[in-house]
């Protein structure tokens, strides 16, 4: 690190940001926003404060919801005056201003629906503030329908600012890249811009229209004598960094006469970037692009890939190493689904309905119900307020869901005990921790002919114990019948609104089921498909002492994540399912 | 709020998506169809195309001052008796198109008591929700299936009867809701209910253009819209009247379009050989093949006008086969080029 602590990337990027507030004031609701992927913190004070000197700005409450967007009854003014008065919503309060929407990556998507719709509809534009921890794998994102829309998105986590100037309580000043050459007219640049997104592997189409926007607000920004629809290099190379680069998701092959440029420097904030290959000694600029502004016009889409390469979202490269850049995080598995509830969890608005059974009543809006009412009701004799069961409102909340496991245990033959007994025990485990998730569980134990429910999903570590205790084992292995059951029991507990997780404990070899026609190994096949079919996350724990193909096929069929323990115990079973569950259990 | 009056983007400048389009076409032409839903990754123009085809309807005739926009030929009654206030005039007005927003109220949707006559008069009377708002046109709901549960209820209640009933003390009101659905949603963000889904007659699913020209050419187009919204609309007035003319055209030919009874069977062996299950794809199907024809100026549905329009109409009414992986279109594909020659 430099001895102010502050390096020519971190510039670049401070430098960066500013150049956004600059667009946001010329374009406006046109490219939607910003997304600042920032922290609380000294630099995303020193952004806001520079951006409140050029635009007005109103904040929305953290527990703004859709109603306060828009408006709604005024009901102090209205019963006070005896006509109704509207007040005023937030989003026709911030008119003229910039929306500011702090720790956006909690915005319930009711919200962020309304706000992605009022986007489309010219409501003021957003600055959204994630203030998600960026080396946080699992942290909650932005709703991604809201953030697409906003075509400027920053991270400001790694960027370091002089000492000096936060003491003073100042904004820096932009470093002297703000100045940049405005570089060659660029030729065609709509078709650059969107050859350019291509290569970055966004898929998207908004994202190179709205660069454009913001490569002519851009120039526009910089009041040069132009043709107002000329764009140069430093408009294109703008647009690129502040909005191709972060939703890059590859790095574009590089090009093939010049040597790859360092792809490293989102990750290493610390290391100043080599002055690349000595270029002309006009050019000083450790500007917002890496631009070499060499008289004969370079490929204008290569310009851009560089200029997007300073933006690359932090960890994409790293992922691509590792080979783990999913395109989708896949809805089962992790934590449970996101529900709406009526018990608890994150206000989510209000409903009719009766209180009780949990459901709380939501005071203000029932008064709200009943309130226009009471000219119309017959008065009360005490003067109170007349509030009937229609006026009743009750209060919803978004509440993680809970899981359900539900074990199926193969509980023929001979190793039948051993394996019952450690599956009682995972279940026990299970139980005792259970109190913190309020995850339940659930056994299937199949054995002789026939699968059956030998302990319904429950809570409660004694009648787990109780209803195990006789559990006996021994005879055929029916496959098939146990996984039909697991299938059955988990899509009642989905539609019971909880999240389940099927466990498969057996030696994978069905000796009993099908038909004259079908083997049970075919058939216990076609239930694994069936099952797979259901999109419900499961477990294969292949416990023979040997294991064999059979068990991996039905995992594969099942689409199940397939665990080999030869030597089955309670605590090994109970790890591979957390592993699998994704710490939700 | 206040929304500037904005020029629409033009219909017929979306580069491509031909089948989102195609599909729009039929619902606006035979409102009976049960609306659209349209699936895709987002940023493909989802709702640039949906709220374009607000922009080229042909105004309807209503009767003046009413707050349901009563036909003046229907002859169900309208609670508010506007037929007999308003004689004999007649007016026009534009096809309503509704945008129901995700929060949106229970009551802001079905409506609720007026609260200003209310509080001055102590009067009862009905505040119209959105869906008085949306008869007789569309309403659209962007990202459906992240819909609140019992607004989704709701309005599938309603969109099947027609009728919005509400019962609430006193008030008890039952108005005409008839509108075509459109919802748009992207699949990754949730599935919707299959009985949801059903619902819909035509689905569709979009995609990224992924041909680096269309993209280009995209890019280009957005952008001189961007710049001088009016010029570029006026580069395309003489397609949107096209197509608008075509609509108007269709509508008035559709009674007129004949099913032999060939069609019938062959919509009929269509839907059992892809395993569509109940008689509403059928219906559908047969019902957009006639618009299909109707927007081609026949007066007869051939069996190729059924082949265009097959997958839309049933590629969301699929039984889901453990055995067979391949995907629905393909499947309906499949039993296209078997049962219908080309």
């Amino acid at each position: 690190m430099t001895p102010s602590g502050v390096d020519d990337d971190s510039n670049d990027r401070w430098a960066l940001a500013l150049s956004a507030i600059d667009v946001l004031a010329i374009a406006g609701n046109r490219i939607g926003g910003v997304l600042l992927r920032a922290r609380p913190g000294p630099v995303r004070d020193a952004w806001v404060d520079a951006l409140q000197l050029v635009l007005p700005t109103r904040r929305l409450p953290a527990n703004a919801d859709a109603e306060a967007l828009d408006g709604g009854l005024d009901l102090t003014a209205t019963l006070a005056s005896g006509r109704l008065v509207q007040r005023a919503g937030i989003l026709a309060d911030a008119a003229g201003k910039i929306l500011l929407v702090p720790m956006a990556e909690r915005l319930n998507a009711a919200l962020a629906a309304r706000l992605a719709g009022a986007i489309d509809d010219g409501a003021p534009p957003l600055v959204l503030f994630d203030e998600g921890d960026p080396e946080d794998a699992e942290r909650e994102r932005v709703p991604q329908g809201l953030a697409e829309r906003l075509a400027i998105h920053i991270d400001l986590n790694s960027v370091r600012l002089p000492m000096a100037a936060l003491v003073a309580g100042e904004a820096p000043p932009p470093p002297l890249a703000m100045l940049a050459e405005p570089g060659a007219v660029a030729k065609d640049p709509e078709t650059a811009l969107a050859v350019a997104a291509a290569s970055l592997g966004i898929a998207s189409i908004r994202a190179p229209v709205l660069a454009v926007r913001v490569a002519r607000a851009h120039a526009r920004a910089d009041e040069r004598p132009d043709a107002i629809d000329q764009l140069r290099e430093a408009d294109m190379a703008a647009a690129a960094a502040l909005v191709l680069g972060p939703r890059a998701t590859r790095v574009p092959p590089p090009p093939e006469e010049e040597p790859p440029p360092p792809p490293e420097e989102q990750e290493q904030p610390d290391e100043p970037p080599p002055e690349e290959p000595p270029p002309p000694p006009s050019d000083d600029n450790p500007g917002d692009d890496q631009e070499q502004p060499e008289p004969p016009p370079i490929d204008p889409t290569d310009m851009i890939l560089d200029a997007a390469q300073t933006a690359l979202p932090q960890g994409l490269l790293d992922a691509l190493a590792a080979g783990t850049m999913s395109k989708a995080p896949k809805a089962s598995g992790a934590s449970g689904a996101k529900q709406k509830s009526i018990t608890s969890g994150r206000p989510a608005g209000v409903r009719p309905g009766m209180p009780g059974r949990g459901a709380r009543l939501a005071l203000i809006e029932t008064i709200k119900t009943a309130a226009p009412w009471q000219k119309l009701r017959p008065k009360r004799e005490d003067g109170r307020l007349a509030i009937r069961t229609d006026d009743l409102r009750i209060r919803r909340f978004v509440a993680q869901t809970q899981s359900t496991t539900i074990f199926a245990v193969d509980a023929s033959g001979s190793a039948a005990f051993a394996r019952l007994a450690e599956a009682k025990g995972a279940v026990e485990l299970l139980l005792a921790e259970a109190y913190v998730k309020r995850a339940e569980v659930a056994l299937i134990a199949f054995r002789g002919t026939e699968a059956a429910l030998a302990l319904p999903p429950t809570r409660s570590l004694p009648r787990a114990k109780k209803e195990l205790a006789g559990l006996a084992g021994g005879g055929g292995t029916p496959i098939a019948s146990g996984l039909d059951l697991a299938l059955k029991v988990a899509e009642s507990e989905r539609s019971r609104g909880r999240t389940p997780l099927v466990v498969v404990l057996t030696d994978g070899r069905a000796n009993v089921g099908g038909s004259a026609t079908v083997s049970p190994q075919e058939a216990a096949l076609a239930s694994a498909r069936a099952f797979r079919v259901s999109g419900i996350a499961a477990v294969f724990i292949d416990c023979s002492p040997r294991p064999r193909p059979q068990g991996a096929e039905l995992a594969q069929a099942m689409g199940a994540r397939l665990v080999t323990l030869p030597r089955v115990d309670a605590k090994s079973v109970v790890a591979a399912v957390k592993s699998a569950s994704g710490g939700a259990i | 709020m206040a929304t500037p009056a904005r020029i629409p983007f033009p219909f017929t400048a979306i580069v491509g998506q031909a089948e989102m389009k195609q599909a729009l076409l039929l619902a606006a032409v035979e409102p009976r169809l049960g609306g659209v839903m349209v699936f895709g990754d987002r940023g493909t123009g989802k709702s640039t195309a949906v709220r374009a085809l607000a922009g080229l309807l042909p105004p309807m005739k209503v009767v003046p001052g009413c707050r349901y926009f009563c036909a003046p030929d229907d002859r169900s009654p309208c609670i508010e008796g506007c037929r007999d206030k308003a004689g004999k005039r007649v007016e026009e007005a534009n096809v309503p198109f509704v945008d129901l927003p995700l929060g949106a109220t229970e009551d802001r949707v079905v409506g609720s008591l007026d609260l200003e006559r209310a509080l001055a008069t102590g009067e009862k009377r009905f505040e119209p929700g959105l869906l008085a708002k949306a008869n007789r046109g569309f309403l659209y709901i962007d990202e459906i299936n992240l819909l609140e549960d019992h607004l989704v209820d709701l309005l599938l209640d309603v969109a099947v009867s027609g009728t919005n009933v509400v019962e609430r003390e006193g008030l008890s009101i039952r108005h005409p809701a008839r509108f075509i659905l459109v919802g748009s949603g992207n699949p990754e963000e949730g599935e919707l209910r299959p009985q949801l889904l059903d619902r819909f007659g035509l689905s569709v699913d979009v995609r990224t253009p992924t041909d680096m020209g269309d993209r280009i050419e995209i890019v280009k187009r957005c952008d001189r819209f961007d710049r001088d919204p009016a010029a570029f609309a006026a580069e395309f007035e003489g397609s949107e009247q096209a197509t608008l003319e075509a609509i108007a055209k269709a509508r008035k030919l559709l009674p007129k379009v004949q099913v032999a009874d060939e069609m019938l069977g062959l919509g009929a062996q269509l839907c059992s050989a892809v395993g569509a299950d109940g008689l509403r794809g059928e219906l559908t199907l047969l019902r957009a093949a006639r618009a299909q024809a109707a927007l081609a100026g026949k007066k007869e549905v051939k069996p190729h006008h059924v082949a265009e329009v097959a997958t839309m109409a049933l590629r969301h009414r699929l039984r889901r086969n453990v055995l067979d992986d391949t995907g629905s279109t393909s499947r309906i594909t499949r039993a296209i080029a078997e049962l219908i020659p080309a």
